[in-house]
């Protein structure tokens, strides 16, 4: 994130200019399909800076993060089941459990590397999905709707869409300025050490373990957060927000949008889900299409999508 | 009582040896290639798919299975030339992102051949029936089938890798790619077979499944978490954990869905253990997981790694 004028830079402030700038251009088309569109990109696109943390920059390669979102989005639902509607009560309690949820899976789950990493997380994540999903006071497999969203001070009301739009987009910025705080601290700077040479980060007196798993439960918590905005924007919960292939996607769009930079998810994120959006105007199979098309993108693509916008710059600059 | 308890057990045992089945293919893709497959489930809901249609056209159980699982072969050694060959020697990320465009590229391909409601796939009547195994003691035909069956392949598996000379090569290729290369050996091809070997092994526990249950998109991809869980209980790349693990894992979420509610109900009241049940049955095998794990951290077996 340095200053220059490139076209990495050019593209990454016009795309942040154009998610504040959203709903001046709904207000003017009345198309507010779009702006219900980008609220799910945004909110999602948080979840994929928070996975980003972990996977981009601690090399920890979770395929559990969907967990989180149905933890935070069940937080949420299941204390407007019982009548709590506050939302100082409910998002402190979403982001603690997705805390404490981290805190568990991480302990266990460091303690290994590599495949089992990732196939850990996601069988730990699979065990949170069945359990939700036979929780049946909850609404069990079915999912729970929600009467009310959280409910905050006066002025703020997030069942204007508009308002709740740019909370989610404030959320984000916040979420992308936090991340990029820390991998740019002396913290962020251990778990990219740790990430290229654990053993050499320990051998000069780095408890590794202890940074990685603050650094997973840090990601974890932030996650939950994405899930108690998704709850509030759907107005409901199900399990199936948090099965696998729900952290699949998150990957995805970690990957696609480019694993080195703090943005880079935000835009993978766009890019995914704008991207099935076309597709599935285009035919109803849309999938066979984006699956060979992610399988090129891994082949051909290893940067993501910032990486191919930095290549631009590289290319003009020589 | 004791009926019934044996009837689980057998269950269980059959269970476990169907997993096997799947995690087998997929320990021996990762501890050769070191390739981590998402798509592994896809290819036991291909397989499914296949004998159901094979069975519906040849008429006969049997030949259709025979067939289906021929076309499984090739299904998975297609993949293999086509995408899988340029991701050995890849991060494991990249991996897990390629098989998993993989998945959704399979699941949409079914759709569009098959139609989105699943199939099912009739027995036909000599296997419909159930045997006296024990006196008093009914079991069904075809699970009995279905544990001689997965018996015979694991003991045909563990001759075909470590008493014959393919099996010496695909131990050889595991350890050092290059130098069987280098000593004249057709690496790719035999990277091919061993990846066709791991699909036919899904698709034989598909359409071994498929009686049982619906054939229908995702039918894989819940169970081949289950899979997951195996090979990482059993050590990754380990054939014999896997079977051991497999076993395990079989029991213990078999018996657990049968017997947890009943045991609960003794510490519990009759309304809390009925709620906790299910949720508690299911998160059991992630239990196992879980302790195994903290004792453990590499598996029970660990695969001797380079």
């Amino acid at each position: 994130m340095n200053g220059a004028l490139t076209v990495r830079n050019i593209v990454v402030c016009a795309l942040l200019v154009a998610l504040v700038l959203l709903p001046a251009y709904v207000k003017l088309t009345g198309n507010i399909f779009v702006l219900t569109l980008f609220t799910r990109i945004v909110i999602l696109g948080l979840a994929a800076v928070s996975l980003n943390l972990i996977l981009g920059f601690g090399g920890m390669m979770s395929f559990g993060h969907a967990a989180y979102l149905g933890i935070g989005g069940y937080a949420v639902g299941i204390l407007a089941h019982e009548g709590v509607y506050s939302g100082f009560v409910q998002w402190p309690v979403a982001l603690f459990a997705s805390a404490v949820f981290a805190l568990v899976i991480g302990a266990l789950s460091l303690r290994t590397r590599g495949v089992y990493f990732i196939m850990i997380t996601l069988a730990f994540a699979q065990m949170a999905y069945y359990v939700i999903a036979g929780l049946a006071r909850y609404g069990g497999d079915d999912g729970l709707t929600i009467y009310k969203r959280s409910q905050f001070f006066a002025p703020l009301d997030l069942t204007n869409k508009v308002q709740f739009y740019y909370v989610c987009v404030a959320l984000l910025l916040g979420a992308i300025y936090l991340v990029h705080r820390l991998v740019n601290s002396r913290f962020g700077l251990v778990i990219q050490g740790s990430r290229s040479n654990d053993l050499r980060m320990r051998a000069i007196g780095f408890p590794t373990y202890r940074y990685r798993l603050t650094c997973f439960v840090i990601a974890g918590t932030l996650c939950g957060l994405a899930g108690a905005l998704i709850a509030n924007n759907t107005d409901f919960v199900s399990p199936s927000m948090m099965y696998w292939t729900r952290s699949g996607d998150l990957i995805i769009m970690v990957v696609l949008g480019g694993m080195g930079s703090v943005v880079g998810p935000l835009i993978g994120a766009v890019a995914l889900l704008v991207l099935e959006e076309l597709l599935s105007g285009i035919t109803e199979y849309w999938q066979i299409i984006l699956g060979p098309l992610l399988l090129l993108v891994v082949l051909f693509a290893r940067g993501g999508i910032d990486g191919l916008l930095s290549q631009i710059r590289a290319r003009a600059g020589a | 009582m004791t009926t019934l308890f044996i009837e689980q057990c057998l269950n269980g045992v059959q269970f476990g040896l169907l997993l096997f089945l799947l995690a087998a293919g997929l320990t021996l893709v990762f501890g050769i290639m070191d390739l981590v497959n998402l798509a592994h489930g896809s290819l036991y809901m291909v397989g499914a798919y296949f004998a159901a249609t094979l069975t519906a056209w040849t008429g006969s159980f049997v030949l259709g299975a025979v067939l289906a699982l021929g076309a499984t072969l090739l299904v998975g050694m297609a993949v293999e030339v086509i995408a899988m060959r340029r991701l050995y020697g890849r991060d494991h990320l990249d991996h897990v992102l390629g098989t998993f465009g993989l998945i959704l590229f399979f699941d949409e391909a079914v759709r569009l051949i098959w139609g989105p409601e699943g199939l099912s796939l009739p027995l036909p009547s000599w296997l419909n029936t159930s045997v006296t195994i024990l006196p008093g003691i009914q079991y069904s035909a075809y699970r009995l089938s279905i544990i001689v069956v997965a018996l015979a392949v694991a003991a045909v598996l563990y001759l075909l890798v470590m008493r014959t000379r393919v099996g010496m090569l695909i131990r050889a290729g595991a350890s050092s790619r290059e130098m069987v290369g280098a000593l004249g050996v057709n690496i790719k091809l035999l990277y091919t077979l061993v990846f066709g070997l791991g699909a036919a092994l899904a698709g034989l526990a598909g359409l071994m499944q498929a009686p049982i249950l619906t054939v229908q998109i995702g039918m894989g991809e819940n169970i081949l978490i289950l899979a997951f869980v195996i090979t990482v209980i059993g050590g990754i790349g380990s054939i014999r954990g896997a079977f051991i693990a497999a076993l395990l894992v079989g029991f213990v979420d078999t018996l657990g869905r049968s017997y947890l509610p009943d045991i609960l109900r003794l510490v519990l009241s009759p309304n809390a253990a009925a709620t906790a049940a299910p949720a508690l049955s299911s998160m059991l095998i992630y239990l196992v997981m879980a302790v195994v794990l903290v004792v453990r951290p590499e598996g029970l077996f660990p695969a001797v790694r380079k």
